[in-house]
């Protein structure tokens, strides 16, 4: 294979679109400037205002209770809330979530390790949490920094412990309320004969579904119920009533609300221990077949063809599975798929993944602002908002639909509009596509009528559409 | 085998004597019939939506989220006198009362897992189970129905496709944008640029194609839409331009004859609600959102049938988080000018111990396919061998439920 064939694939394929100069920094060895960038620890997201989830989270409890109590107080008096008090914790919130995504997308655009930011970004979408649910609003940003980002380069078993345990998903998907129906909590309501209280098993059924064993896993209902059992009593700190105690705004483990007793799931038995029972189940689920089988095909599909070739898949499941779930390994067995490297341009981009690779290409500064987070919205991929805990979809069908094509032309010819007297599409054209520019786009940008619309007609090209 | 209590409330399964083909060709020249498919992702709790207030164990199951009989305080609207309709759907109820309204119930995909994934795969590519197929349902039934021209056949009104909607058949996606057009001379450009890219160069055109008709006389209404919401935005506007859209595109004769949208927030696991609440606000913005849709059709309204759709329904009890997790059989609605409505069609399974789906959701009497056939079939003409072998393979022992619509 032609060096200059491989530099483009691995800048825009493995990588977030090729900056101007970087296919000539990747030179003839593509292989080795992907590994170079697994080598260091992967770097925490800096930027000023950035916070801790528990010190977010902290404070949007607090704000929600006494938001409550004024509504309570108000609402004997005359009907219905005023406007500022519903709208606190939104305003609370939303330039959290601004903050956050401006700060992932200076760095995603200006990294010079965009491969490690690209598995980064699969792996928050693999363990998906959706702004739908007000709190993920200013909980997603510190989340992907929290639980993901420490362990994209360490193993897989750590991720998950770190995600299932991060106060976001708690919440996300529900678990923080749940309890065991034979826990001291529990009884004690059935004594004073209140409404009976018992485990939501959302978040056990999507670990196994979603971040685990996967859809055909080989788990049942009952080992659902089960493992919803195992995790009652894994919560968050700062909520009142028989959700009181401990740090707010930190994951917490109440014992007064877990399931007592061993379980038996997925044919092993897991002695009555508390919190580790749950970690002993994580472990064990993340060193099951399936799961290095589900993995591998994510990030086939992620990385290589949209319906993903069953030899490289096997090889990267080997290599999971072989490695105890470290993650560099896999990415290694990744590098050197002969797959990934046969056909150049197999995956159409995502709106993110569009605008990104736009932004690198044109060195466009980005400014800390809410206007920042308009692309996304426009082309319709809002940050952090799959809708569902799936995350993305990961296929060209769901991506080239023909009113997202012709938005995605209309923002290129806006870009173009404002950049193009800036920026020379002639000359940007090898350095973004290298050996994937056609001739047929390089003849129609030499001959645009005009600066702004060679602009547009580079980011309009199908290369340009697809990585 | 338990003899299971057979409520007969209306036309029933195949068999049901509504079934008339002496009329089916009385209008065929003059009609045009308009279908607009809702899909409600994350699984709509139908004992919820349509509660089965006669039911001796539902009271039980739902505790404290029980809905009240009709006629008390936040009761349930009355339906039959044995199930109920959740007191925010009040302009369904009304359209019950119009005879506009059929509501089914016990109903499912031949799903019986509880992915929302793979639940709403199986929805929409029509056959028995997740990823059989790649295409959906209703573009394998516009394929096969007969048409006049491009585009008439139907729009996704958001900015990718659906999988029901994807196949063979010439279908469309339109979601309003503030982004301004191109000119012409770049639009050219572009043309050209992708005349060697079979999916680039199709894709544009249909959405060159929608964006005509949008920005026609019939699209003015769309171009002053609202833009979308900021994040974490609430309210009943939720549904207000997908309807707008929708309406607009399926109003003049010469546009597409089905129109498809999506909702979500359905997936109510902790702190549902009953007659106020969550769910309550979730349903009362769709219900909303479908009574400005009749608004918007005007006068093709008589000729509409818009069926909404979820992939699965909830557990029968609450769980320990005043919620619901994932269940089986649920409810769905076929509403508009052109159903024969007025009814709930269902084959009652009951709620006891015994008659719940693995001791815990309602069990399935009612394959959505019966239903789809039945509305394609009479509705939209698609012939029915080709709903047999093409649009819903495998499918032969879910016979279609006739008589669903006005012919």
């Amino acid at each position: 294979m032609p060096a200059s064939i491989a530099s483009a694939i691995a800048a825009n394929r493995f990588g977030l679109g090729a900056r101007p100069g970087e296919l000539a920094l990747i030179g003839g060895d593509a292989h080795e400037w992907l590994r170079a960038q697994l080598r260091a620890p992967a770097p925490a997201l800096a930027a000023p205002g950035l916070r801790s989830s528990a010190q977010i989270l902290a404070q949007a409890l607090e704000l929600r209770r006494e938001s409550r109590a004024q509504r309570e107080a108000q609402s004997a008096g005359s009907a219905g809330a005023p406007e500022d008090t519903v709208q606190r914790l939104p305003q609370y919130l939303r330039p959290i979530y601004t903050l956050e995504v401006t700060a992932r997308l200076q760095h995603a655009v200006s990294t010079e390790r965009p491969f490690l930011e690209r598995l980064t970004q699969f792996w928050a979408n693999h363990f998906a949490i959706s702004i739908d649910k007000l709190f993920i609003t200013g909980l997603a940003g510190s989340f992907e920094r929290e639980a993901i980002r420490p362990h994209v380069l360490g193993h897989f078993s750590d991720m998950l412990l770190a995600v299932e345990t991060h106060p976001a998903m708690q919440l996300y998907l529900d678990n923080y309320l749940s309890v065991g129906p034979h826990s001291p909590a529990a009884q004690r309501r059935v004594r004073r004969d209140k409404p009976r209280i018992g485990i939501n098993e959302n978040l056990a059924r999507e670990i196994l579904e979603l971040h685990t064993l996967g859809v055909g896993g080989g788990y049942t209902q009952q080992d659902v119920t089960i493992f919803a059992e195992v995790l009652s009593g894994w919560s968050i700190a700062g909520e009142g009533g028989r959700f009181g105690g401990g740090d707010p705004g930190r994951f917490l483990f109440r014992p007064e609300l877990h399931e007592p007793g061993h379980k038996v799931m997925l044919g092993r038995r897991y002695p009555d221990e508390g919190f580790a029972q749950g970690v002993a189940v994580l472990r064990d689920l993340a060193a099951q077949p399936a799961t290095a089988h589900f993995v591998a095909t994510k990030l086939t599909r992620h990385f290589i063809a949209d319906e993903p070739p069953p030899q490289a898949v096997a090889r990267l499941a080997e290599a999971f599975a072989r490695n105890g779930g470290h993650l560099p390994s896999v990415y290694a067995a990744l590098i050197d798929a002969r797959e990934a490297w046969l056909e150049p341009l197999a995956k159409y981009k995502t709106p993110t993944d569009y605008v990104v690779s736009s932004f690198r290409g044109l060195s466009v500064p980005i400014e800390a602002d809410r206007a920042a987070l308009a692309p996304f919205e426009l082309l319709g991929q809002r940050t952090w908002q799959p809708g569902s805990p799936a995350g993305w979809p990961d296929r060209s069908a769901d991506w080239d639909g023909a009113s997202a094509l012709l938005k995605r032309i209309r923002w290129a010819d806006a870009v173009g509009a404002r950049l193009g007297n800036r920026r020379d599409a002639l000359q940007l054209a090898p350095q973004l596509l290298g050996a994937n520019l056609r001739a047929a786009t390089g003849e129609t940008v030499m001959h645009a009528a005009s600066a702004a619309q060679a602009l547009t007609l580079l980011l309009a090209s199908p290369e340009f559409m697809r990585r | 085998m338990e003899r299971r209590e057979f409520l007969r409330r209306g036309a029933l399964l195949a068999g049901g004597t509504l079934l008339s083909t002496s009329v089916a060709f009385a209008h065929a020249d003059t009609r045009r019939p308009r279908f607009v498919l809702v899909i409600l992702r994350g699984a709509l709790d139908g004992l919820a939506s349509v509660p089965p207030l006669g039911d001796p164990d539902y009271a039980g199951l739902r505790r404290e989220l029980a809905l009240h009989a009709a006629g008390e305080a936040a009761g349930a609207l009355p339906l039959d006198g044995f199930f109920g309709l959740h007191p925010s759907l009040s302009f369904l109820h009304d359209r019950y009362g119009a005879r506009e309204l059929v509501v089914l119930h016990a109903l499912a995909s031949p799903y019986r897992e509880r992915s929302h994934f793979d639940g709403q795969d199986v929805l929409e590519n029509g056959s028995a189970r997740p990823h059989a197929l790649q295409t959906g349902w209703l573009n394998r039934a516009l394929a096969a129905a007969p048409a006049r021209g491009a585009l008439e056949a139907g729009v996704s009104v958001g900015q990718n496709m659906p999988l029901v909607m994807r196949g063979p058949a010439s279908v469309t996606s339109w979601s309003p944008s503030k982004l301004v057009a191109l000119d012409e001379e770049t639009l050219a450009r572009v043309t050209e640029l992708y005349a060697g890219d079979a999916l680039l160069a199709s894709r544009l055109a249909d959405a060159l194609a929608a964006d005509a008709i949008a920005s026609g006389e019939e699209g003015e209404a769309l171009m002053r839409m609202p833009q979308e919401a900021a994040p974490g935005a609430r309210g009943k506007a939720r549904y207000t331009d997908v309807v707008r859209a929708a309406a607009a595109f399926l109003r003049p004769d010469e546009g597409p004859k089905v129109a498809v949208f999506d909702t979500s927030g359905w997936d109510t696991h902790a702190n549902e609600g009953g007659a106020q609440g969550q769910l309550a606000g979730r349903l009362a913005e769709l219900d909303a959102g479908l009574s400005m849709l009749r608004q918007e059709l005007g006068p093709v309204w008589k000729d509409t049938a818009v069926l909404l759709l979820t992939e699965f329904g909830r557990t029968a009890a609450i769980n320990g988080t005043r919620g619901t997790d994932h269940g089986t059989a649920t409810a769905a609605f076929l509403l508009g000018g052109a159903v024969a409505g007025g009814r709930v069609m269902v084959d009652w399974p009951g709620l006891s111990r015994r008659a719940l789906y693995q001791g815990r959701d309602l069990a399935p009497t009612l394959d959505v396919r019966s239903v789809l056939k039945g509305v394609l079939a009479e509705h939209l003409t698609v012939p029915s061998r080709a709903l047999e072998l093409e649009v819903f393979p495998d499918s032969a022992a879910a016979r279609a439920l006739r008589g669903l619509t006005r012919i």
